[in-house]
């Protein structure tokens, strides 16, 4: 599927051990927080980005960390492949003063902004013009930054994907879009949000804005990987915007508690037969990269990690009432 | 208008716009500009003229007729090292930035957790009088500054136009300054030294003792002159001039109508949930005892405002209603 052109060196080991690990660490930060959900321990909402790990441990292995990215209402992957601290980012998630935003944004708004993670988003492609800014800010300043925008296929369909994606291709800013098309926007099928024509191939949202349109495995990590550097490499080099469609599938509903009665049946079962966590895994060790008992090793470590990170969410504060009245302005205080 | 100690000169609001956002990016290279025809015509009211034959195109920066984006790459950058200053034509044309604007300029600091700087300014115009019809024609500051997370500033004076537009542009937080179509080529005396106004600081442009008139943008000279036709029948009127809504100096306003007992409140934004309400309770709620009458509300009336002269001169209120307004209270 992967229509880049071939890369001639390999990727290292360690690399490849690399993004297993984040997959890994993804998925059981999900895995686990999906039951605290389950027994109220977690308010709100939560979205799940389970059966989608490849695709955000793929774009920022090739990413450094002075590069931006804006990310979504399902961003916990993102969040962790950028290398967020999974103790902070649970603590957000129950609603505690450690968490990333201080108990005041919760799943769906979790940024660091000096590890250039500008933020998860509850709007669907609020975070593309933002990406935008932060290209159009670093080729201002004459660095080789580059911003990473992630979306999913539904934000093709929103004005400020056009509108962002029209400005970057104008100003040959140094911007990465990446679908992530997981076949549903929400609960309505893929088909009834885009024309027949771009169904096979969502990049076609670019092509007006002269971006370089590249289709991917979004269940194959490396493939991902591999696209990304490319893009990558040319948003650095002054080569302007590029589009990445990481075709995928999303395991679980949009939303904790989603009936998903549009699911038809057995294709849920059919997308799990690539299910990421099985596959490269198996491709790692079957290549000698890996050994059984270092998967399991790796496994056992993160099981631990995220559950010290559940841990942590659970002894830490909830914020101080009074602090519902901080951080609007600059000065600290609220509005008069 | 205000008093200034010091070095002054006479000049229109616009070109204050024009020198004060040259200044400001001479002073510091992060500050640059984006909008519609910015550079070439100097945007759509010819404001920013010349400015990209000092700095170049790349900071005075035409994007395309894309608002959305114009106002999100602005937050994007402000959040990574840059200043940056939107132009957004007419206020009515900031309704195609909403999402932008509402749940995403107003809410990263807050909901990130309170440390991130958003240095960026975004200007925009009140129009009223023009025979612009309705889309072209109103007055939005009180709904930007009904969403948490906005400072909204209304320029007024030449001389507030400096201050509060350099006060603006060196803010981190965001800024929404609305101009006034109507107020552009107001002149005045501008102190020439660099000056801040502090946005959330009122100003009393004329002293009285009987009547307190708060007044913002066209209102403002229309209440001055109000004021200076009634001196000589004897009645004195102390003008406000907000300069910022929000946030708003409550305690400027009180001050004034403790010690006149009597307000009027006045400016273009519509009478039903306009910026009248909030001056009215505010005023109440701090003056409650001080206070001989009601205070009285004038704006625009709640309609769109209509293209033909006739219809719009009758909604908008002008020097002769705030004078009537002001003999019901005398």
């Amino acid at each position: 599927m992967s229509s880049q052109g071939e890369r001639s060196e390999e990727i290292a080991d360690q690399e490849r051990i690399d993004m297993l690990r984040t997959m890994v660490r993804i998925r059981e930060f999900e895995s686990v927080v999906q039951n605290k959900f389950a027994d109220a321990e977690i308010p709100g909402f939560l979205h799940l980005y389970i059966g989608q790990e490849a695709i955000a441990t793929g774009v920022c292995q090739a990413l450094t960390e002075r590069d931006y990215l804006t990310s979504t209402h399902r961003g916990h992957g993102h969040c962790i492949a950028r290398g967020l601290d999974t103790d902070k980012m649970a603590a957000e998630l129950y609603g505690k003063e450690t968490g990333y935003c201080n108990g005041k944004g919760g799943s769906m708004h979790i940024a660091d902004v000096n590890a250039g993670m500008l933020g998860a988003n509850g709007i669907v492609a609020g975070g593309i013009p933002i990406a935008t800014g932060a290209a159009l800010s670093a080729k201002m300043r004459d660095t080789d930054e580059v911003a990473v925008s992630f979306f999913g296929d539904g934000a093709l369909s929103e004005g400020a994907f056009h509108e962002s994606f029209n400005q970057a291709g104008i100003w040959e800013l140094p911007l990465l879009g990446i679908i992530e098309n997981n076949q549903y926007g929400e609960m309505t099928g893929l088909e009834e949000h885009h024309p027949p024509s771009a169904l096979d191939d969502l990049t076609i949202y670019g092509e007006p804005y002269g971006v370089t349109r590249i289709q991917v495995d979004g269940m194959d990590v490396e493939a991902v990987y591999e696209a990304t550097l490319d893009a990558v490499d040319q948003a650095r080099n002054g080569g302007g915007p590029s589009l990445i469609e990481c075709v995928g599938y999303r395991f679980e509903g949009h939303h904790e508690g989603d009936s998903q009665f549009y699911r038809p049946d057995g294709e849920l079962e059919e997308w799990k037969q690539r299910d990421p966590l099985s596959t490269y895994p198996e491709k790692l060790i079957g290549e000698g990269v890996l050994t059984e008992d270092g998967y399991a090793e790796i496994e056992a470590e993160i099981e631990a990690e995220i559950e010290d990170a559940i841990e942590f969410a659970r002894n830490s504060d909830y914020p101080d009432p009074q602090q519902a009245y901080e951080g609007v302005f600059s000065d600290g205080g609220e509005q008069a | 208008m205000s008093a200034t100690a010091g070095e002054s000169e006479e000049f229109a609001v616009r070109d204050v716009i024009n020198r004060t956002l040259g200044e400001e990016m001479e002073r510091d290279d992060r500050v640059y500009i984006q909008g519609i025809d910015v550079s070439g015509r100097g945007g759509t009211s010819n404001i920013l003229k010349g400015l990209d034959d000092r700095f170049g195109t790349d900071r005075v920066r035409n994007t395309p007729i894309s608002e959305v984006s114009m106002v999100g790459s602005a937050l994007g950058a402000a959040a990574t090292g840059m200043r940056p200053v939107v132009e957004v034509m007419y206020c009515g044309f900031l309704g195609v930035a909403g999402d932008q604007l509402l749940n995403q300029v107003a809410k990263m600091r807050y909901m990130f957790g309170g440390e991130l700087d958003l240095p960026m300014v975004i200007r925009t115009k009140n129009v009223m009088g023009a025979n612009a019809a309705a889309q072209h024609s109103q007055a939005l500051h009180h709904w930007l500054a009904a969403i948490p997370g906005l400072k909204v500033v209304c320029t007024s004076t030449p001389a507030d136009t400096k201050g509060l537009l350099k006060a603006a542009v060196r803010s981190d937080d965001p800024v929404m300054v609305f101009e006034h179509g109507g107020v552009y080529n107001r002149k005045a005396p501008v102190p020439t030294e660099d000056y801040q106004y502090e946005i959330g600081k009122a100003a009393i442009e004329r002293r009285g003792e009987d009547v307190t008139v708060v007044a913002t943008q066209n209102q403002l000279w229309n209440a001055l002159e109000a004021a200076e036709r009634l001196a000589s029948d004897g009645i004195s009127v102390e003008v406000v001039n907000p300069r910022t809504i929000s946030p708003l100096d409550t305690e400027t306003i009180v001050e004034s109508a403790r010690k006149t007992g009597r307000c009027v409140v006045v400016d273009d934004t519509p009478l039903s949930y306009g910026t009248q309400s909030q001056l009215s309770a505010v005023i109440s709620e701090g003056a409650f005892w001080d206070l001989d009458l009601p205070v009285k509300r004038l704006g625009v009336d709640n309609v769109p405002i209509p293209f033909s002269p006739t219809l719009e001169d009758e909604i908008i209120p002008g020097t002769d209603e705030i004078v009537d307004e002001i003999l019901d209270l005398a």
